[in-house]
């Protein structure tokens, strides 16, 4: 017998295979030739991870599943991958000057973040819950170790040490939840889930809340997000820069999966608990941040915030709002990498600078770069023309036509409160006086500064072929 | 009759020039003056192009014309432009304030005259767009994009307060528009499209008529400003520069008034019906309340900026009055007060430039030094009284006019308004132009120079002439303001109708 039978096609999984394998064959490169090859190995990743998006781009459209069913390739999966691998690829080039210190030679940290970037691939196209588990875990294993590639710096020991424990603890959770749905319902695809979750019973809605613990704790959404500010102070820069985009997109990806796919016969139950949640990281994100002094722990509560207005999308339940996520998550993670190439471009007489107040008066000794900055921070804020504004715009209107009127005048009104703390960063660059000359820009940071600060500027202009290709792919998942 | 898209050639032209002036770069003097140059000369060129807009423009036609549209964002959302009646005297007044707002910061603005200059081109693109726009999504982006400019323009070149009273412009419209943004989603799932000329035909049921109307509100009653959320107006308009403050009073606040025109009148009938008298109450207490609070004043910016409120309350008035007389008189008053307001605040500006204090009392008996600029002064004083002969007058009639038939509470009391104004206005300008010229400092002033001619003396001549015949403003507005007043009694009547037959 065959192993390429009915069912179990390897053409889907192609782009993993090739990740796979060639994280592998990078990891012997390394292992034998030794930390020299850091800087080759960081290159051949990212040239191997434009591979795998090319290939992913490439495999032939419509709905594919494979593994009896615990893998699907379908528009939504192609577009979230396409994204985490972009997100990976970006980090990767960001991480060439952390990396090229010669005391942090360590050619694993490509190979690390290919192993999740693995892992958030089939996360993304998991299509039962055993293979949620194993690509969460991928991914988790692996950045929980990236977080802690600093590894002479107590901060950044700390923060994977933290990350760790507490992502274990959601792991845990999350498994207990799914182990709950299976005793519910008998199975553990979502399809076979959704066929038998009908009607709520006490049972299976424990099980759900679970699941939903163990996600939110991925998303970084409140009231698990305690890990995020810390980790996200404590790790490196370009590490935090790939905490804030790849898996969260892998993570919001599954999130919107397994709530539409397999619990889509009792909306009303997962609908309350996503709207509390939203509401609550949204506020969270707003209040919280103000008080911050620390770019990177701003950029944290930040990132909470953001989560929260992307689940109100998911919180609708229908095909706007996952359209609503999806435009949510490439503008989010358009901004969030342009953001932080400008907070790695920071650096003073070759020390990088994170305080807030480093940044004064940037708009006189960097004019371009205080620009570039200005413009993210209103975009992230929600400012038309900016992308953040259609950001917003699409995860809101699906809001409103699910009926879901106070989640969206909360949502709003706490995005004029995140406006304020924005503004202070603008206010901190254009009014006050100049703080000292930055270093010159080296020119990877710089270029992808160029791309995603332009992408903002301009979204307005190309938005309406991006929000074709994200509606399909929302139709993809119903 | 060609067929280049000028209305999209006006909005976007002043954004160009702002890319030509970020392109000149350099830092040092030469670099300034070319940076002055451009933007002065991409004003003019756009207020040119404007023109061409005036003499092809049909008043007898109440619709949209010089109409663009292109696809945008999938799904009804779609990149429409046009102007009618209502809108294309305030893209004018826009585009002709713009060029005098260059030339009032040759001087003034010496850091950072590239990134002033670009500031004020986008800011007038966003604001020629907010009044041109014919589709609810592309006209928030340029109602709400204006805040980035402006917010930059207070908080960069302000005064000394400019930090807060930058944050509190921004927030407090931010504030106001989100819950506008809301309501406009509303209205695209109502109507399924978020084209202005098609929701104005499109049937709102009642109760979404009151929650839109009062997240439109929100977001206009704001920007106007009506009172009591016009606490923000006077922060800004003290801390930010002359040409920050003549753009806010001439144009920025004009966006409330054709907000309501343009969305609260057409597309809420019934609400705007409903909630009449409480813009009539606003509107009246904004006008005697903040006429009293000008009394008080000692700055001459703030004094300005109160009676700003005070005189976009007899716009609102003459706008939710629904007659023929109060609209037109909200638009005339709207073109009328930008034209004035901002030629007082580059009064101001004037004598600001020379002694570095706004301060009443700092000044007095300018006359004395400053025999054209008392003149001049006089004239704008006069105009902001009402008196008859300027344009001023002709606004401030005939919306009392208008009100009179609808409500005559609300005529009666904004009537106190005129007698305040000129309390006011005469108070300011005895103390700062007559009496004797003690003050040492004030010995050495000097009359208005050629620049300052420049500026002020167009303005004179259109004060006087709008008051005088104020015709030009009215026809180009009157087919299209009968159309809308049509519409609006047709909705009310046919429903008092129904409400009468059962």
């Amino acid at each position: 017998m065959s192993f390429e039978t009915a069912g179990y096609q390897l053409a889907p999984v192609l782009p993993e295979i090739v990740l796979a394998i060639g994280a592998m064959a990078l990891l012997m490169l390394g292992a034998y030739r030794g930390q020299e090859t850091t800087g080759a190995v960081t290159s051949l990743a990212v040239v191997l991870l434009v591979v795998v998006g090319v290939l992913e781009y490439m495999l032939p459209a419509g709905k594919q599943v494979t593994f009896g069913g615990s893998f699907i390739v379908d528009d939504f999966a192609r577009f979230m991958k396409i994204l985490a691998l972009i997100g990976s690829a970006v980090t990767l080039v960001l991480s060439t000057e952390f990396l090229s210190d010669p005391s942090r030679r360590i050619f694993e940290y490509a190979i690390l973040v290919l192993l999740s970037t693995l892992g958030m691939m089939v996360l993304i196209s998991a299509g039962d819950l055993i293979s949620l588990y194993l690509g969460l875990e991928l991914m988790s294993l692996a950045l929980y170790v990236v977080a802690t590639s600093n590894r002479d710096n107590a901060k950044s020991t700390e923060a994977g040490l933290k990350y760790f424990v507490l992502g274990a603890l959601s792991s845990g959770m999350l498994l207990y939840g799914a182990s709950l749905i299976y005793g519910f319902t008998g199975t553990v695809s979502f399809t076979g889930i959704a066929a038998a979750a009908t009607v709520s019973n006490v049972g299976l809605v424990f099980g759900l809340v679970f699941l939903l613990v163990g996600l939110c704790f991925k998303v970084s959404a409140v009231p698990f997000h305690m890990w995020t500010p810390d980790v996200y102070e404590g790790a490196p820069t370009p590490v935090t820069a790939f905490f804030a985009s790849a898996p969260k997109v892998a993570a919001l990806a599954v999130f919107t999966r397994v709530t539409l796919t397999a619990f889509p016969g009792i909306v009303s139950q997962w609908q309350q608990i996503l709207v509390f949640v939203a509401i609550a990281s949204m506020a969270l994100g707003s209040f919280a941040a103000i008080g911050q002094s620390n770019i990177k722990r701003l950029m944290a509560y930040s990132s909470i915030g953001h989560m929260g207005f992307a689940l109100v999308g998911l919180a609708s339940g229908t095909v706007e709002g996952a359209q609503g996520v999806l435009m949510y998550i490439v503008i989010y993670v358009a901004m969030t990498l342009g953001s932080f190439s400008i907070i790695l471009a920071m650096r003073r007489n070759g020390q990088a600078v994170e305080q807030i107040s480093d940044f004064a008066g940037l708009s006189r000794t960097n004019p371009l770069l205080a620009f570039m900055f200005a413009m993210l921070l209103f975009s992230l804020a929600g400012i038309p023309p900016l992308a953040g504004f259609f950001a917003k715009w699409y995860v809101f209107v699906a809001a409103i036509k699910a009926n879901l009127f106070t989640l969206a005048v909360v949502g709003v009104l706490t995005s004029v409160v995140g406006a304020y703390y924005y503004l202070a960063i603008v206010k901190t660059m254009y009014f006050d006086e100049p703080a000292g000359q930055v270093d010159p820009v080296r020119v990877e940071v710089k270029t992808v500064l160029a791309v995603f600060g332009l992408f903002n500027i301009l979204f307005a202009l190309f938005a309406g072929p991006v929000v074709s290709v994200a509606s399909a792919a929302a139709k993809s998942l119903f | 009759m060609t067929t280049w898209p000028i209305l999209s050639v006006t909005t976007f032209l002043p954004l160009v020039g702002a890319l030509i002036v970020y392109l000149s770069r350099g830092d040092d003097e030469a670099a300034k003056r070319n940076s002055r140059w451009i933007a002065l000369w991409t004003t003019l060129i756009t207020f040119a192009v404007s023109v061409i807009l005036v003499m092809r423009f049909d008043p007898a036609n109440p619709d949209f014309q010089f109409v663009e549209k292109a696809n945008w964002l999938a799904t009804g959302i779609t990149y429409h432009m046009g102007v009618d009646g209502i809108s294309l005297p305030l893209v004018i007044l826009t585009t002709a304030v713009m060029p005098f707002c260059i030339i009032a910061s040759w001087k003034a603005i010496t850091n950072r005259v590239r990134e002033y200059m670009m500031a004020f081109l986008i800011l007038e693109t966003l604001m020629i767009g907010t009044f041109s726009a014919l589709d609810l999504v592309l006209f928030y982006l340029f109602f709400e994009g204006g805040l980035i400019p402006m917010f930059l323009i207070i908080g960069v070149w302000g005064g000394p307060r400019r930090v807060y009273a930058s944050f509190k412009f921004f927030l407090y419209t931010l504030l106001g528009s989100v819950l506008m943004l809301l309501a406009i989603m509303a209205l695209y799932w109502n109507g399924g499209t978020t084209d202005i000329p098609t929701l104005m035909h499109t049937a709102v049921p009642r109760s979404l008529q009151t929650w839109a109307w009062l997240a439109f509100f929100a977001s206009f009653a704001v920007k106007m400003p009506m009172w009591p959320v016009h606490t923000w107006l006077p922060d800004a308009h003290v801390e930010a520069p002359t040409a920050g403050s003549v753009v806010l009073a001439a144009i920025l606040l004009k966006m409330g008034g054709y907000g309501f025109l343009r969305f609260s009148l057409p597309m809420f009938p019934l609400a705007s019906h409903d909630f009449a008298p409480l813009i009539f109450t606003l509107s009246a207490i904004a006008i005697i309340y903040t006429s009293l609070v000008a009394l008080m004043q000692e700055d001459m910016k703030k004094l300005i900026a109160y009676s700003s409120v005070a005189h976009m309350g007899f716009v609102t008035m003459g706008i939710f009055a629904g007659t023929m007389q109060g609209v037109a008189g909200g638009v005339f008053q709207m073109i009328s007060h930008g034209i004035v307001s901002g030629a007082l605040f580059l009064c101001v500006g004037v004598v600001y430039d020379r002694l570095h204090t706004r301060e009443i009392a700092a000044y007095g008996g300018l006359v004395n030094r400053m025999p054209l600029y008392a003149l001049t002064f006089m004239i704008f004083t006069m105009a902001n009284v009402g008196l008859p002969g300027t344009s001023g007058f002709v606004g401030e009639f005939m919306t009392l006019l208008g009100t009179f038939k609808v409500s005559i509470p609300t005529a009666f009391f904004a009537t106190f308004g005129v007698i305040l104004s000129a309390g006011y206005a005469l108070w300011l300008y005895r103390k700062v132009v007559f009496g004797a010229l003690v003050k040492p400092s004030l010995a050495s002033m000097k009359d208005l120079t050629f620049r300052e001619c420049l500026t002020l003396f167009p303005m004179i001549a259109l004060t006087i002439l709008f008051g005088v015949y104020p015709k030009p403003v009215l026809d180009m507005s009157a087919a299209s303001v009968q159309q809308l007043v049509n519409n609006y009694n047709t909705a009310v009547t046919a429903v008092k109708a129904a409400a009468l037959l059962q």
